[in-house]
This record gives structure tokens, C-alpha cells and sequence, in this order.
């Protein structure tokens, strides 16, 4: 008999995670992010739900400051398998002219987190699944892989129900909603060795390419397109970058690379020297800034 | 040390930590290394100890060594390991791992946190769970998943109250691997004797607990020894560095070699040609053509194809998220649990369980929970508390309740009745949570033990389990069906088809039959009017006492007088006394005459008939009147479960108001 290696446990367990989910509640959505995390999502939902499509829709927060390239790759994902695709964007925040240098530390907290609260009200989401993992930040260490909010879509780490075994509580009450992970016990190179070895297409962000970019706070930030304000100083150049992690191009650092293929980006991986979040902009404030985050309301 | 060394050498030993060693050659090399990576196996396991043994440091420093601390996540911790460190500024790795901020600021991890990390040969998912008594759940949580446990002993201190706690704790969830880091070596220079003296205290309790496989290894979180690699200041020590040991330690999962069962998560049917049953693998493995029986109901059948994350295979084994198919069209859904049919597991619904409590408003004796094993949930009430334990000494005290951190060993009944194993057998099968019905929480864990006769629980009637419980548990509100027509009208068929319908959905019911009747407790009644009143009379009490058991109770007599019929009505109470009057006039019962009764009545052979020589009085307010010209009895046993529907009889859910 075949002894199931560990990212075929992990995998198992987050189908495991998905279907629970899909017995037990009303109107489950997919947070898509585009990113590759939400492309092993996406991966394993289909498995889980195979010959059947993923009983739920996918939902994009669209900032309209997303990469160029995350939207082309979003649209074509959800047509390729038929998917529904709900895209969201905080139009009060875009009447108000929210831009990411304008607000500062609101600005994600409007275009992302209000966002995606305004989003999951109008459709009545109970249960949205996320791509959180319990690696990335130290208080996502203690989050549960059903993690509840209350109807203002606060999280309360004070508490928590205990998650034990395979047993997952999904009993809800009046107003709440659940943020569920099924990628909780993924660490960033599971991610990579998985969609390595299971050819998951991902964003082409992800690998080294000559791209145009600046250099602002000590980050490279690229000129996906002529909104972003460059000023006397700035230098434009062409370098050979790629992101570890995507969000509002703004406030995406670029890595210098030459990893051109997954392989070399998982080389890369196990020699750097800086943790995952060091390229978001939105995360700089203080190493208990998540925390604050989550109890708002971010995913 | 500089920042760039933080994922290089760690400070306690040159070269230690062998993560990602070999993955920085060239790209030919990457290939390998995601081929040798991706073969690795999962160990989990739980840390446990109490404040300021050096849990958070001895993790800190595992992952440090492990060459999981990026550098800015270093240089975090560095101007942390100024500003509120306990090393007078030196690098405090406890702080890589202390999470919330208000746990922070108190300086306690008050919460499990799931840690990850990896070297040459393994892969690791830590638990970290707090020591304090008041986080004994917090420690359940954690066990509930981990194969090994590894136990702090300040070595200063030696082995304490606490230490007794973490070990019955883990022993209790099914750990079958223990490593005690006796920690701090450094302060006690060293010391053999020091060492030897815990290790030997600590067996001698061990053993008491039933716990074999123990490990003990002098170790010092601060300074590094023993952690990643063999100290030479502890040059008595022969045995491996803890990271060594938990490198190599065999923990072969139970579940691989045991018979197969898989709960049935969610039925998967895309279109009308594929059924398949979804669920993980709790043990053994399954292929193709394998004989299955599905649980509770025993219906067995052949698995036609198994489908992995891969498509079609020809195996599903233990761990893993499978659909199945299978050959004959039997019934399944959710909460069942597909078996091997040669060794199929027991179903009960009474048991001896350990409950963990884990909530601020206790456990009380007959108190209504939800049950959640497996996919499946079910009503339980916990009774009797046969005795609390005293985590610290293993004593059993008396209780009535269980409070938040109790441990306790119970009595549990459940609405409905489960297939299981003993959690010492299978975590998936014997390993339950309950949750409070109205808040929704998760309010304690469970282990079972083994199921209970009836016959073993002589008791449980001394328990304050009235109908409210009763018919709680059974999901349906105990009433009476009371069928009252001409002989002959159709009361009997339409009862035993209800009966039918109510049983098939599980409701608990008894049909009362007026000719089966007189054959036992009314045998020595007649036909007079008199005869008849007694006979209605035990009639009714009888039907009375099992709706007090919580029964749905079908009553088919004649019962022609109306006095009576209201005798029996005010037995009970409101509501709970349905009058369903089979309306089928005399001509057209006369006609059908099924036992020739009516002909023998004409004939004078039969004295005192009902119709005939004997009044009926129809009801004048039923709840129910079926014209059984006009109904079949399927149709006016569907009307008749119909309204037991709407009435809020059956199918009552949580709902009952209690
Ligand atoms: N000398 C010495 N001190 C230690 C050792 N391990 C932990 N400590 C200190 O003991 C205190 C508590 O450690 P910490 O890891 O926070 O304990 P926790 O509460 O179990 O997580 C801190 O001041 C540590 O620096 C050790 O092996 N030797």
C-alpha cells in the first residue's frame, strides 16, 4: 500500500476542508485573489467537487489598481473552466478618488477590506473561502481554519471555538458569516512545490521578466500603466523582476530575479533572505499591524 | 551575529540545521531537491510545557536552526529581543513565536499556534499549545492531532504537577509518543545526576499512565545544546539531539493497517449516470470490486471505481479524500459511514465517553448537546457523570457537572443511533465534539469508549429524563393517533401505512391494534357496553404511557362512543391527541366485509356489532376525517403525515423550545 507523502496530506485535507464546507453551508464563495495561492485553491476545489464543478462562485476585489496582467489571467481562468466570476470594486471608494498614495494606510482598508465586507453583504455570502495560511504571519499562527466574523464582520481572536481532529463546527449563528482556509497548514514552498508538480498555471507576475520599474522607499514598484505619478526624479528602467506576492501594483515591491520558471523561483526561494511579506506595502506598519487588520475585517 | 547569518549556522551549533542544504546548487540540483522534498513524510507534534520552562525558546530556536527565520524577520526580532526580551538584549527566539499581541503584552501564549517547519528528512507541523491548568483545552486541541508530544521539565524544577498534566493529557488524546526535553541544563551545570533523577522519576510515573514509548533528552533552549546537535557539555549523553529524534522516530499511523471506513461527506451527482460518495479515508484501504456495507443502515454493495485528486485509481488508502462509486444502487448520504463489509463496525447509541469540557457555562446532567462525529450530528444528552478526574493526581472525584477544563467520564445518549470505534481504535470514529444548540460553540470534546447495553443501565431511570428529554432526543413530539370507524373502514390498513412512513423516517412509533389487543391485555373483555368502556379505558392509558416514552402511538380501534374517545383525549396533553375519524359509510364497509364479520352480524351469529346491532357515534370534531370513498390509504396515510408535519410532530429539528 502507498504511504501518502506530505503534500498529498495536505492536499487531502483541504479537499477534506472544502466539502465539509459545501455540506454544511448555504452559500459558500471563493475569494480570488488571482494569486497563487488562490490558483492551488482553485486546483483543489476542482478535484474535490470532480466530475462535478465547484459548487460556488469565484470573487475578485477588483481595486482597479490590480497588475494588468492579474485581470487578463482572472478572466481567462474563469472561462476556461466556466466558473462564475462576481467582481467587486468599493465605488463610493472611487468616487471619493482613493488612490494608494492618497489615503496612506486606508487606502487598502477601503478598497479592500470595506470592499470586500460591502461585497459579501450584497450577496449573502455565509462562507467565503480565503487563501490564508498559518505560515505567513505570526498571528495567523493561532487563526482557525473556520474562522468566524460577526454580522460587522469583526473577528474576535478572544474567541475562537476549538477546532479538534477533522471536526469542524460550521454552525453559524444569525448575522455571522465564516472565513474558512483550506491552505491553513500550507507553508509559501508547499504552495510552489505543489504547483510545480501539478503544473498549475499561475500569473506570469510570478516569473523573472524584463519589466519596467522605479525605485520608491527603497522598493521597486512597476509601471503597469501611465496612472502612476512619476516625478522629476523618478528613473524609469528595465529590470528583470518578479513578485512574490500580488496586490495593487502601487504597493507591490518587485524582487530583483532571474528566475524565469518555477524551479528556478523555488531555488531562489530557499536561499532569500526575506519573508513573503516583505514586498506588500500594506503589511510595513509593526509586526502586530495583521493582527489589527484581521480584527477590521481584512481577510 | 550578522543578519545575513540568520538562516546560515545557528548560534548553538556550527552547520547545524540541514534544511535547505543542497537546494542552493544549480538548477539540474532543483529538480532533485523537489523530487526528494515532495517524499518526505508529516510528523506533527504538540510542545507542551508551563510558563517559563522554555517552550517559546526551544521552538524559536528549532525553527531558527531549521533556517526558517528570514532576515527581517530577524532583524524583528532583534530590535523585539531589545525592547521587551528577557536576555538583557540578546536575541530572545521566544519571541519569534509569541503571538497575539495581548497574549504579548501578559507574556504568556494563552492559544494553540500551528508552526511549520522542515529539514533533510521531514516535515513538521508543531502545535504549540500553553501549560496553565485553565488551558487544558487549549492542550486537548492541540493533542487532538499530534503523534508526539514533547514535554518541558524545567530541570531545575523536575518533574511537577504540571508535567503529570501534559503526560495524562497526551496519554488521554491518543499519543502514543512522548519526548521530555528536560530543559534549562545549563543552570544546573550540566548535571547528570540532575538529569538522571528526572529521567528516572518521570518513567516510574509513565508507567503508571500506560505510556511506553518515552524519550528523554537534556537539552537547553537558550544556549542550543542537544537541540539541533549533540552538546559537548553534556558528554554523558548518548542518546540523539531532540531535532535528531524527531527526525527519525517512527510513528507508524494506526489507521494504515486497519479494516476500511470512510464517513460519507457529501454525495456527489452531477447528472443521473454518476453517484459518488465523497469522504477521507478515516482507515485501511479500499479498491475496486472491494465488498462494502454502509452503516447504520447495513445495506451492503461492491465499489465500482475510486477516484483520487489524481482521477481513477485503483486504490484509496488512509489520509486520503476520496469519491467512490458503487455497483448497486443502495442508499447513502451524508453521515453514513461505507465499511468493509467483512468487518463491519458496531452501531449503538448509548456510551461510556470521556468529555473534555471546554466552555465557561458547565456540563450538566441531562442537558441536551449537539453531537458531531465523523460527517455526522446527532443529539446527545450527557448522564450520568460517572466521576470528574483530577488532572494533577489522576483521582476520580464525584461531580454533577463539568466545568470549563474539566475532565470527565460520562454516560451519553443519543438521538439517533451511530456506527463508531473506540477513539483508542480510530480518532476519526471515536473522537466527537459537542456543541451548545443555541449559542452554536463549541462547548466540549469527546472520547468514546465503548457502547452500553441497555440492559447494563439500570441507572439511568433514576435520572430526571422526562418526555421533554425523550422526545428531544428522538426528534419528534410523542403523540397519540387515535383511529376511530366502522369496522371494516380501513383504520388498520391506513395506521400500519403510516406507521410505515413515520418509520422509514426514523420516528419511533407503535401501532395499537384493537384485534391484537384483546388477544393479551384485553382478553378477558367482551363486547358489552361495558366491556367496551375497559377496553378503551387500558386502551388509552397504555397509549398514555408511551407517549410519556416519547412514542408516536397508533391507536386502531372502533372506539364507536364519543365519551370515551374524549376520556382518552383528556389523558393527555393538549395537542398530543390526534382524532383521525376513517369515514367510510356502513353500506360500503358491509360491501367489502373483509372478515366477514358484517355477514356473520346480519346472520345473528355475532351479537353487540358495531353498525349493526350496536351504536357508532361519529366524532363531531376530528382533528383529521378521511373519506375513504374518495382516498386511497396511501393517499390518506400521505394526508395524515402530512399534517403530523405541519402540527410540528415530526421532523421538529432543534426547535422544541427547551
Ligand atoms: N538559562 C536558560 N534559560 C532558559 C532556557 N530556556 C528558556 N529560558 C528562559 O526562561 C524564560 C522563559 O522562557 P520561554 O521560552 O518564554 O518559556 P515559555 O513560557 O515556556 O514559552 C525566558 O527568560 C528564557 O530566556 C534555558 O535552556 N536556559
Amino acid at each position: 500500500m502507498s504511504k501518502l507523502d506530505y503534500l498529498q496530506r495536505l492536499e487531502a485535507e483541504s479537499i477534506h476542508i472544502f466539502r465539509e464546507v459545501i455540506a454544511e453551508c448555504e452559500k459558500p464563495v471563493m475569494l480570488y485573489s488571482v494569486g497563487k495561492d488562490s490558483s492551488v485553491m482553485l486546483h483543489i476545489a476542482r478535484k474535490a467537487f470532480a466530475p462535478a464543478k465547484p459548487p460556488f462562485p469565484l470573487l475578485q476585489i477588483a481595486s482597479g489598481w490590480d497588475f494588468r496582467e492579474m485581470i487578463a489571467f482572472r478572466d481567462a481562468v474563469a472561462k476556461k473552466y466556466q466558473w462564475e466570476l462576481l467582481v467587486h470594486t468599493n465605488e463610493e471608494g472611487v468616487r471619493a478618488g482613493v488612490k494608494p498614495w492618497t489615503h496612506g494606510a486606508a487606502y487598502s482598508d477601503i478598497m479592500l477590506t470595506q470592499a470586500l465586507r460591502q461585497a459579501l453583504d450584497k450577496h449573502g455570502f455565509d462562507a467565503a473561502f480565503g487563501g490564508g495560511r498559518r505560515d505567513e504571519e505570526k498571528s495567523r499562527a493561532k487563526e482557525r481554519v473556520f474562522s468566524f466574523r460577526s454580522a460587522q464582520h469583526r473577528w474576535d481572536p478572544k474567541n475562537q471555538r476549538p477546532e479538534l481532529w477533522s471536526l469542524y463546527n460550521a454552525r453559524k449563528n444569525r448575522g455571522e458569516s465564516i472565513r474558512v482556509f483550506p491552505l491553513s497548514n500550507w507553508t509559501e514552498l508547499d504552495v510552489w512545490q505543489y504547483i510545480h508538480l501539478q503544473k498549475i498555471p499561475i500569473v506570469p507576475l510570478y516569473l523573472a521578466k524584463p519589466r519596467p520599474v522605479v525605485k520608491r522607499d527603497g522598493r521597486l514598484i512597476m509601471v503597469d500603466d501611465d496612472r502612476l505619478p512619476l516625478g522629476a526624479g523618478d528613473r524609469v528602467q528595465t529590470l528583470s523582476v518578479r513578485f512574490r506576492t500580488l496586490g495593487c501594483y502601487p504597493l507591490t515591491g518587485a524582487t530583483l530575479s532571474t528566475a524565469a520558471d518555477i524551479p528556478a523561483v523555488i531555488r531562489e526561494m530557499l536561499s532569500t533572505k526575506y519573508s513573503e511579506r516583505e514586498g506588500r506595502g500594506v503589511d510595513k506598519d509593526g509586526s502586530a499591524s495583521m493582527e489589527k487588520k484581521k480584527q477590521e475585517g481584512y481577510f | 551575529m550578522t543578519a545575513t547569518g540568520a538562516r546560515g549556522a545557528g548560534a548553538g551549533g556550527a552547520g547545524a540545521g540541514s534544511a535547505g542544504a543542497g537546494a542552493r546548487g544549480d538548477a539540474s540540483d532543483i529538480e532533485e531537491y523537489i523530487e526528494r522534498n515532495q517524499r518526505k513524510d508529516l510528523l506533527r507534534f504538540l510542545t507542551c510545557g508551563s510558563v517559563d520552562d522554555g517552550k517559546s525558546s526551544l521552538i524559536g530556536r528549532l525553527l531558527f536552526e531549521a533556517k526558517m527565520i528570514f532576515d527581517d524577520q530577524f532583524a524583528t526580532l532583534k530590535e523585539d529581543s531589545m525592547k521587551v526580551g528577557t536576555l538583557g538584549g540578546a536575541v530572545d527566539f521566544a519571541l519569534l513565536v509569541d503571538g497575539l499581541s495581548a497574549e504579548r503584552e501578559q507574556g504568556i501564549t494563552i492559544d494553540v499556534a500551528y508552526r511549520f517547519f522542515k529539514t533533510e528528512k521531514r516535515k513538521f507541523i508543531v502545535a504549540d499549545t500553553p501549560g496553565h491548568e485553565q488551558y487544558t483545552r487549549n492542550m486537548v486541541t492541540g493533542a487532538s492531532t499530534a503523534d508526539l508530544a514533547v514535554i518541558l521539565i524545567d530541570a531545575r524544577k523536575g518533574v511537577l504537577t504540571q508535567t503529570r498534566r501534559h503526560s495524562y493529557v497526551a496519554a488521554l488524546l491518543g499519543i502514543r509518543h512522548i519526548v521530555v526535553a528536560v530543559n534549562k541544563m545549563d543552570l544546573v551545570d550540566y548535571s547528570r545526576e540532575v538529569f538522571n533523577k528526572i529521567e528516572l522519576e518521570y518513567r516510574e510515573f509513565a508507567r503508571h499512565i500506560k505510556l511506553e514509548a518515552i524519550t528523554c533528552i537534556p537539552v537547553s533552549a537558550v544556549v542550543g545544546d542537544n537541540v539541533t546537535m549533540r552538546s559537548s557539555a553534556t558528554p554523558w549523553y548518548r542518546g540523539p539531539s531532540l531535532l535528531e529524534h524527531l527526525e527519525s522516530v517512527a510513528v507508524p499511523d494506526p489507521a494504515e493497517g486497519a479494516a476500511f471506513r470512510m464517513p460519507v461527506q457529501w454525495v456527489n451527482r452531477p447528472n443521473p449516470e454518476f453517484r459518488g460518495f465523497a469522504g477521507m479515508i478515516a482507515s485501511g484501504v479500499v479498491h475496486p470490486g472491494d465488498a462494502v456495507r454502509v452503516l447504520p443502515s447495513g445495506r451492503t454493495s461492491t465499489v465500482a471505481r475510486v477516484f483520487t485528486g489524481e482521477g481513477e485509481s485503483r486504490e484509496g488508502v488512509a489520509g486520503q479524500s476520496v469519491t467512490l462509486t458503487l455497483n448497486d444502487e443502495v442508499d447513502v448520504s451524508r453521515g453514513d459511514v461505507l465499511c468493509a463489509a467483512k468487518a463491519p463496525l458496531m452501531v449503538a447509541n448509548q456510551f461510556e465517553a470521556t468529555i473534555i469540557w471546554m466552555h465557561d457555562e458547565p456540563l450538566l446532567q441531562g442537558r441536551a448537546y449537539l453531537l458531531k462525529i465523523g460527517t455526522q450530528t446527532v443529539t446527545a444528552t450527557v448522564a450520568p457523570i460517572k466521576y470528574r478526574v483530577n488532572v494533577n493526581t489522576m483521582e476520580h472525584l464525584a461531580a454533577k457537572r463539568l466545568d470549563l477544563n474539566d475532565i470527565g467520564v460520562c454516560g451519553l445518549e443519543l438521538s439517533s443511533a451511530i456506527p463508531f470505534e473506540a477513539y483508542r481504535d480510530s480518532r476519526v470514529l471515536g473522537g466527537f465534539i459537542l456543541i451548545d444548540r443555541l449559542t452554536n460553540n463549541t462547548v466540549g470534546a469527546g472520547l468514546l469508549h465503548f457502547a452500553l447495553r441497555r440492559s447494563q443501565n439500570v441507572h439511568w431511570q433514576a435520572l430526571d429524563v422526562n418526555k421533554r428529554s425523550r422526545a428531544l432526543l428522538s426528534h419528534q413530539k410523542p403523540c397519540i393517533l387515535w383511529f376511530t370507524g366502522l369496522s371494516g373502514a380501513g383504520k388498520s390498513t391506513i395506521a400500519n401505512l403510516v406507521e410505515k412512513q413515520l418509520h422509514a423516517q426514523g420516528r419511533q412509533t407503535y401501532l395499537l391494534d384493537g384485534d391484537n389487543v384483546r388477544h393479551g391485555l384485553n382478553k378477558d373483555l367482551g363486547f358489552a357496553d361495558q366491556d367496551r368502556v375497559e377496553n378503551i379505558r387500558r386502551v388509552a392509558e397504555v397509549a398514555r404511557l408511551m407517549v410519556d416514552a416519547g412514542l408516536i402511538v397508533m391507536v386502531s380501534f372502533i372506539s364507536p362512543f364519543r365519551s370515551e374517545r374524549r376520556m382518552a383525549r383528556a389523558l393527555v396533553e393538549k395537542g398530543e391527541f390526534i382524532e383521525i375519524f376513517v369515514d367510510t359509510p356502513l353500506k360500503e364497509a358491509e360491501a367489502r366485509d373483509a372478515k366477514g364479520l358484517y355477514k356473520k352480524a346480519r346472520s345473528g351469529q355475532l351479537k353487540n356489532f358495531t353498525g349493526i346491532d350496536s351504536p357508532y357515534e361519529a366524532p363531531e370534531k376530528p382533528e383529521i376525517r378521511l373519506d375513504t370513498t374518495k382516498l386511497t390509504a396511501e393517499a390518506a396515510a400521505s394526508r395524515i403525515v402530512a399534517h403530523l408535519r405541519a402540527a410540528g410532530i415530526i421532523d421538529v429539528g432543534s426547535d422544541l423550545g427547551i
